[in-house]
């Protein structure tokens, strides 16, 4: 009884892995082809779903996203073409690697500015630090130094 | 003065931060113009829903029209319906996609609830909706007379959004048209 319950549950294990395969697949008529629709499902940002890729979104618009980049392979479409023909209807927005130009220069090169200004920062830091401590702004004039000794003798010949 | 001045350094930044996060709280990042601001009309040949003969883009130019994209799946264009039959009954030429859906579902819709396009677009697999842009039923474009797309609307038509929006841009598009 305790084996028939055993097998029972084998066999049902083997049959759940093809239900969770709920997105549809593909074939490739090369295996490159493949490799390059995982990568653009993979930088195609879905836009129903915003924080998801293609890849990974079960909405409807994504499913017809995955089905046209799959027929732009097939038809021998370079990246940069299918890449342009995404935004030329979804917009910049669909690329999760924006392009290098227009207003998403700002997003590569803040990065960058940041750190500098950072370090531009620090430096200024360091400098007026090392100026506070240093002995020449700490010593004093040879008029103050007499005043300073006048100020101590009188304390002396008060007490 | 200038160390004075330096200690509200933090405070200017905390002000410029507080700023662009409290505009940040109004935005709506669903919120996306279209791709296809002031570009033609997707070319695209579908059949004309329950009917005969095929439509293409040439179809809608002639006049400033609205053009909607609906399908009986979708819950929100159940919302919007009331309405749209109220601009088409104010003679605003208005336009449908029936997007990725039944033809006799459809069919039963229009049946139930009045029918306000002038005509629908039959687009059974989204292919004219992929070429849109359309991400999700409804949208509504507003299309001037040479068929050139000037604004698109995500989510439900409604009073406001006409007053709003799509009532001054209709009243120049049509003013540039010619037309009354």
């Amino acid at each position: 009884m305790k084996r028939a319950y055993l097998w029972c549950a084998v066999v049902l294990m083997l049959c759940a892995g093809p239900v969770l395969a709920l997105v549809e697949t593909y074939d490739f008529s090369h295996p490159e082809l493949e490799v390059r629709y995982q990568d653009l499902t993979e930088e195609l940002r879905c836009p129903k779903c915003q924080n998801q890729n293609i890849a990974d979104s079960n909405a409807p618009i994504a499913q017809d996203l995955r089905r046209l980049l799959h027929q732009q392979l097939e038809e021998g479409d370079s990246d940069a073409q299918i890449l342009d023909h995404m935004v030329a209807r979804y917009g910049e927005f669909v690329r999760y690697r924006p392009s290098f130009g227009g207003v998403s220069i700002i997003l590569w090169l803040a990065p960058a500015l940041l750190l500098l200004a950072a370090f531009g920062v620090l430096l200024l830091t360091l400098r007026s630090k090392s100026s506070a401590t240093s002995p020449g702004a700490t010593s004093l004039t040879t008029e103050e130094q007499a005043r300073l000794q006048s100020l101590l003798n009188k304390a002396e010949q008060d007490s | 003065m200038v160390p004075r001045l330096k200690l509200f350094l933090p405070l200017i930044l905390f002000a410029i931060l507080a700023i662009t996060l409290f505009r940040g709280l109004s935005l709506d990042p669903r919120e996306m113009p279209s791709a296809l601001i002031d570009r033609p009309f997707p070319a695209f040949s579908l059949p004309r829903l329950n009917g005969a003969g095929l439509l293409s883009q040439a179809d809608l130019e002639g006049q400033v029209s609205l053009l909607n994209v609906w399908a009986t799946w979708c819950v929100a264009c159940r919302v919007e319906h009331p309405y749209l039959k109220q601009l088409a009954q104010r003679g605003i030429p208005l336009f449908g996609i029936n997007y990725k859906d039944n033809d006799a579902d459809a069919q039963r819709w229009l049946e139930e609830l009045g029918d306000p396009y002038r005509f629908n677009i039959a687009d059974h697999d989204g292919t004219l909706g992929l070429d849109l842009g359309v991400y999700g039923a409804p949208e509504t474009y507003l299309v001037d007379a040479a068929g050139v797309i000037r604004y698109r609307h995500v989510g439900v038509l409604d009073q406001r959004v006409w007053d709003t929006v799509f009532q001054p841009l209709y009243q120049t598009l049509t003013v540039e048209s010619g037309g009354q």
